[in-house]
C-alpha cells in the first residue's frame, strides 16, 4: 500500500505553516523528514495520521495502515511494561508481545511500573508499541529523543527489519539512522504569509 | 474496546487512580448534611431523598475531570485516535468505565447512607432505582463535558461549570421518583421521563463527546 500524500497544504492554530508538500512513500521505503524548529514536521506528520484536518491537498492510502508515534509515549505509570504494551496490542487487535520486548531489549524490565523507567526506557517502550500495531505505514515523530547510541542503533534495526517485511515509515529526526532512505526537506515548503485582502482602516 | 475498560478499571484501581474518593466524597457530604440542619429526624427524613441524589451528583463531578485529561497529557488519546476504536467508542467506553468504578458504588451506597438521614422505609428501593438508572446519564453527560474541556489548563473547574447545567434534568427527575418513592406516591412519570433522560443522553452524546474531541485533538 503506497502512501501517497499530493500538494498538501497544512496548519497550526489556524496559521498554515507548510504548502505543497507533495510525496508518495512506497513498502519497503522510508522518507526522513527534515527542517528547521517549529517549520511544521509536527503538524504534517498529525495531518498525514489523520489527527487534524488538512488545508488543501490529498492524502491516500492512510486509512487504517498508519500506527502513529508522537512526543509523548501514551504510557500509564501505574501499568507495568508488559502491561502496558498488551493493552496496545489488543487495542490494535494482536497479541503477542515477545518479539517487540526483545528487539528493544525490555525483557529485563517488563514487570517493572512504566513510571519507574527511565527516559530513554520509556522512549524505548513507546517505540516497541510501533511493532505490536502491526501497521504497515509508521509516522514517527522525533523517535530518538533521549534514546542513548546503543538504543538509536536498536531502533534502526527494527526499522530496517519493518522495511525488508514490505514496511515504510516516515520519520521526521534530526539524527543520521544509517537507513538508505529519501529525505524531504520541509524548508523550501514553508507556508508564505497570508495576504492582507481586508485592510482594516479602523486601526490607523 | 474490553482491553479499553480493562485498562481503564485497572487504573482506577491502581495507586492514585482514585477509586473510591468519589464514594468518600458522598459519605461526607452525606453526614455532614445533619449538622448543618439539626438532628430532626423529622426534616432530615423529608429532604434525604434530595440530599442524596445531590450528593451522588456532586461525587459524580468530582472524578470526570481526570476522565480524559490525564489520558490527553500522557499522549494516549492521541495515539488512541489513531488506533482502530472509533473515538465514538472510546468515550462510550471512558463513560462506561467511569460509571463502573464511580456511579455503581455510589448506588451500593446510597442505601447504607439513607439510614443515616432516616429515609422513610419505602424510599430504599426507588433510591436505588432512581440512582441506578440515573447515574449511567450523569457519567455519559459528564464525559461530554470532560471532552468539550480535554486540553484547558485548570479545564475541571469550567467542566464543573459547563456540566452542572446539564445534570439539572437528571436530578430533578430522579430526585422526584426518590421522594415520591419516599412519601409512597406513584412514581411512574417521573421514573420514566428519568429513564428516558438516561437513554437518550447514552444514545446521542457519544457523538458529540466524539466530535468535540477530534475538534479538541487537533
Amino acid at each position: 500500500m503506497t502512501l501517497i500524500v499530493t500538494d498538501l497544504s497544512v496548519a497550526r492554530g489556524g496559521i498554515p505553516v507548510l504548502e505543497g508538500v507533495s510525496f508518495a512513500l512506497e513498502p519497503g521505503r522510508a522518507l526522513i523528514l527534515r527542517g528547521p524548529n517549529g517549520i511544521g514536521k509536527t503538524t504534517l506528520l498529525r495531518t498525514v495520521a489523520g489527527l487534524q484536518p488538512p488545508l488543501k491537498g490529498r492524502i491516500a492510502g492512510a486509512e487504517d495502515q498508519i500506527a502513529y508515534a508522537a512526543h509523548s509515549d501514551g504510557l500509564k505509570p501505574t501499568l507495568t511494561v508488559a502491561e502496558n504494551l498488551t493493552f496496545w496490542a489488543s487495542v490494535f487487535g494482536r497479541s503477542g508481545i515477545e518479539q517487540a520486548l526483545d528487539s528493544f531489549d525490555l525483557q529485563s524490565l517488563r514487570d517493572r511500573h512504566a513510571g519507574a523507567l527511565s527516559a530513554g526506557q520509556k522512549r524505548r517502550l513507546g517505540l516497541s508499541r510501533m511493532l505490536v500495531t502491526d501497521r504497515p505505514v509508521w509516522i514517527m515523530d522525533e523517535p530518538t529523543v533521549s534514546l542513548d547510541a546503543n538504543s538509536v542503533a536498536m531502533f534502526a534495526a527494527a526499522i530496517r527489519r519493518h522495511l525488508e517485511q514490505g514496511g515504510s515509515a516516515l520519520i521526521a529526526t534530526h539524527i543520521d539512522l544509517g537507513l538508505e532512505a529519501e529525505v524531504l526537506d520541509t524548508g523550501p515548503h514553508k507556508a508564505k504569509p497570508p495576504e492582507i485582502d481586508d485592510f482594516d482602516g479602523g486601526f490607523l | 474496546m474490553i482491553a479499553l475498560l480493562l485498562r481503564d478499571l485497572k487504573l482506577a484501581l491502581r495507586a492514585g487512580g482514585g477509586f473510591g474518593l468519589g464514594l468518600a466524597f458522598f459519605l461526607i457530604v452525606t453526614v455532614m448534611v445533619p449538622f448543618s440542619v439539626g438532628p430532626q429526624s423529622e426534616l432530615l427524613s423529608r429532604i434525604a431523598p434530595g440530599v442524596l441524589w445531590l450528593g451522588a451528583l456532586l461525587a459524580c463531578l468530582l472524578s470526570l475531570d481526570r476522565l480524559l485529561a490525564l489520558d490527553w497529557e500522557d499522549g494516549s488519546l492521541d495515539l488512541l485516535a489513531t488506533a482502530p476504536l472509533p473515538l465514538e467508542s472510546i468515550v462510550t467506553i471512558k463513560a462506561l468505565a467511569h460509571w463502573i468504578t464511580t456511579g455503581l458504588p455510589l448506588v451500593l451506597a446510597a442505601p447504607v447512607l439513607g439510614v443515616l438521614l432516616n429515609l422513610p422505609a419505602p424510599g430504599f428501593l426507588w433510591l436505588v432505582i432512581s440512582l441506578l438508572l440515573g447515574t449511567p446519564a450523569l457519567s455519559v453527560i459528564g464525559t461530554f463535558g470532560a471532552a468539550l474541556t480535554v486540553g484547558l489548563k485548570r479545564g475541571g473547574l469550567l467542566m464543573s461549570l459547563l456540566v452542572m447545567p446539564l445534570y439539572v434534568p437528571t436530578l430533578i427527575f430522579g430526585s422526584e421518583v426518590a421522594r415520591r418513592g419516599a412519601e409512597d406516591m406513584a412514581v411512574q412519570t417521573p421514573l420514566l421521563l428519568l429513564a428516558g433522560i438516561s437513554a437518550a443522553s447514552i444514545a446521542l452524546l457519544p457523538f458529540a463527546s466524539a466530535a468535540v474531541l477530534r475538534v479538541n485533538l487537533r
